[in-house]
């Protein structure tokens, strides 16, 4: 271990901020890029069912202007 | 030669890939950066000249070559797209785009954070700074471009050629900024580790790079899932893989 | 008459019927360079120090402004899907199209820089420097940047789109030329700079039409 204590370890040499800076907004620019991946993915997912759901809704309509 | 390869044209077959792809990557990744960077931030000695602000490296130096690498393997991407004709290439190709501005972008902003201790500023016109710059750029570009169009194969094509004018320009950029770079250096250049690295610092980073490309692979194929899925849409498989209601009198 | 020349003959023409259309990039030349005085002052010191870059940026924009129109009307009207089906190579057909675009769009800023070094304090033998690399290095944007310009032809909202891809691209150029120039404020020799801006526009000549004509066809479905 290269610190004694865990106030040493945040601290790291007096250089803390910086450190903690980058591994911090890296850390949350990878975290918000699969958040978005993900909401991407589920909008994918909701936009199908309601192209669906509207192609159902269209067969319905026709079937009922054939009768 | 790469007969292998030849199913993966079909999206299909890419996107099972992609699922059965996906654990080797994760694992990786997750080994990769916890192992490297917690031996980085907590085992590592001290650097004898900037002290602890040195552990940045093992976010720094993986994102800033790969960065790099990515683009490469972008524009390869387009390459295989343009020769083969293949929808897949074109989808990697994309996929990997916004990764790989990923990647350069934390390559940047760790690299503005240690040079703030080191250089007493935020930004500076270094030669790598410059050129990671200029690469984000460039990513930005491929990606507008392909957004630009509707058609989304020709769209695949047009953003392949800007990727590989790109790639050409590479090298181009590094060396017309690095010679540029040399001739304006008003400031103290740091030298960061550059001569020799000792071991017990060099391991951590090369764990923390084998990290890194398990993490770019892992973004890469949940991206290219969904590219393939936002495409694909209307196909059969597709439909049946993700709407769990069957379709009524559809096809 | 050469079915080339013929091609040049015709952009020729059609562009001196509406001279507007190329007068607006010079005034936009212009104008960039008079924001600069009037934004960072007018001194004297200063403005030599930037001017050189100031006038190469301000030529990299006046020309990504102007470049759009390069193959939009003859894309438009079916005139290059034509020259497909004629015997005429389209490579050849489009360097042509670029060198008459370049004549027209471009020489004129070349001609008004005299005016433009005087107003940002430059000194004979920067100009002449200048001049040399303006002279080499424009083609190089128009040649390089048609490849841009045919892939974005068929696009509704070009506009910003081609300033994106093409700005970082130009960039080694941007700084061989200025580096050209600071060489000739120190009396250094400066060849070595500008024959490596020899060297890429004659690998953009050779290479950029084949580009092109790709990129058209792309565009072309």
């Amino acid at each position: 271990m290269a610190f004694s204590n865990l106030s040493d370890f945040l601290a790291m040499g007096g250089y803390g901020f910086y450190v903690w800076l980058s591994y911090g907004i890296s850390a949350l620019s990878i975290v918000l890029y699969i958040i978005f991946v993900r909401v991407q993915g589920k909008k994918i997912i909701s936009d199908m069912y309601a192209q669906q759901a509207r192609e159902a809704r269209i067969a319905k309509a026709k079937a009922e202007e054939k009768i | 030669m790469f007969t292998w390869l030849h199913p993966y044209a079909k999206t299909e077959r890419a996107y099972a890939l992609c699922q059965s792809l996906f654990p080797y990557f994760l694992s990786a990744a997750i080994l990769g950066l916890v192992i490297g960077l917690v031996w980085g931030l907590a085992f590592a000695p001290p650097d004898y000249q900037q002290g602890d602000s040195f552990r940045i490296i093992y976010i720094h130096v993986p994102s800033a070559i790969l960065a790099m690498g990515t683009y490469v393997a972008m524009a390869t991407a387009g390459f295989v797209g343009l020769v083969w004709q293949w929808k897949t290439a074109y989808m990697s190709m994309i996929a990997i785009a916004p990764v790989g501005a990923l990647m350069t972008f934390i390559s940047l902003f760790t690299g503005a954070a240690w040079g703030k201790p080191m250089w007493g500023t935020w930004w500076i016109w270094d030669a790598r700074l410059t050129s990671q710059l200029i690469l984000l750029f460039l990513y930005f570009g491929v990606m507008a471009l392909y957004a630009a169009f509707s058609d989304k194969q020709q769209a695949g094509k047009a953003a392949a050629i800007i990727a590989l004018v790109g790639v050409i320009n590479i090298p181009i950029i590094h060396y017309s900024v690095e010679w540029w770079n040399t001739l304006h250096q008003g400031s103290t250049i740091t030298k960061i580790g550059r001569p020799s690295i000792v071991p017990e610092m060099k391991w951590p980073l090369l764990v923390s790079i084998a990290g890194f490309i398990g993490l770019i692979g892992t973004l890469v194929l949940l991206q290219l899932k969904n590219v393939i899925l936002m495409r694909e849409a209307h196909r059969p498989w597709v439909k049946k893989l993700l709407l769990t209601t069957p379709t009524k009198g559809g096809k | 008459m050469s079915p080339l020349m013929s091609i040049f003959k015709r952009d020729w023409q059609l562009a001196m019927r509406q001279k507007s259309e190329f007068i607006q990039p010079l005034v936009f030349f212009m104008l960039v360079i008079t924001l600069f005085p009037i934004g960072v002052g007018p001194g004297l010191e200063i403005l030599q120090k930037i001017g050189p870059g100031v006038i190469w940026v301000a030529a990299i924009l006046s020309a990504l402004l102007g470049m759009e129109k390069l193959f939009r009307d003859d894309f438009n009207d079916g005139f290059l899907e034509q020259i497909q089906l004629s015997g005429v190579p389209l490579a050849l057909a489009m360097s042509i199209k670029v060198f008459c675009h370049w004549l027209l769009f471009i020489l004129p800023l070349i001609l008004v820089s005299p005016l433009l070094a005087l107003f940002l304090n430059l000194t004979p033998a920067m100009y002449w420097a200048l001049l040399a690399t303006l002279l080499l290095g424009t083609p190089i944007l128009s040649f390089v940047g048609a490849i841009a310009v045919a892939l974005t032809v068929g696009l509704q909202r070009g506009g910003i789109l081609l300033s994106l891809i093409l700005i970082p691209v130009f960039i080694p150029l941007l700084i061989f030329a200025t580096s050209v120039v600071d060489s000739a404020i120190f009396g250094l020799n400066y060849w070595p700079q500008l024959a490596i801006i020899g060297a890429m526009l004659c690998g953009a000549i050779a290479i950029t039409p084949f580009a092109m004509s790709y990129a058209i066809r792309v565009s072309h479905h």
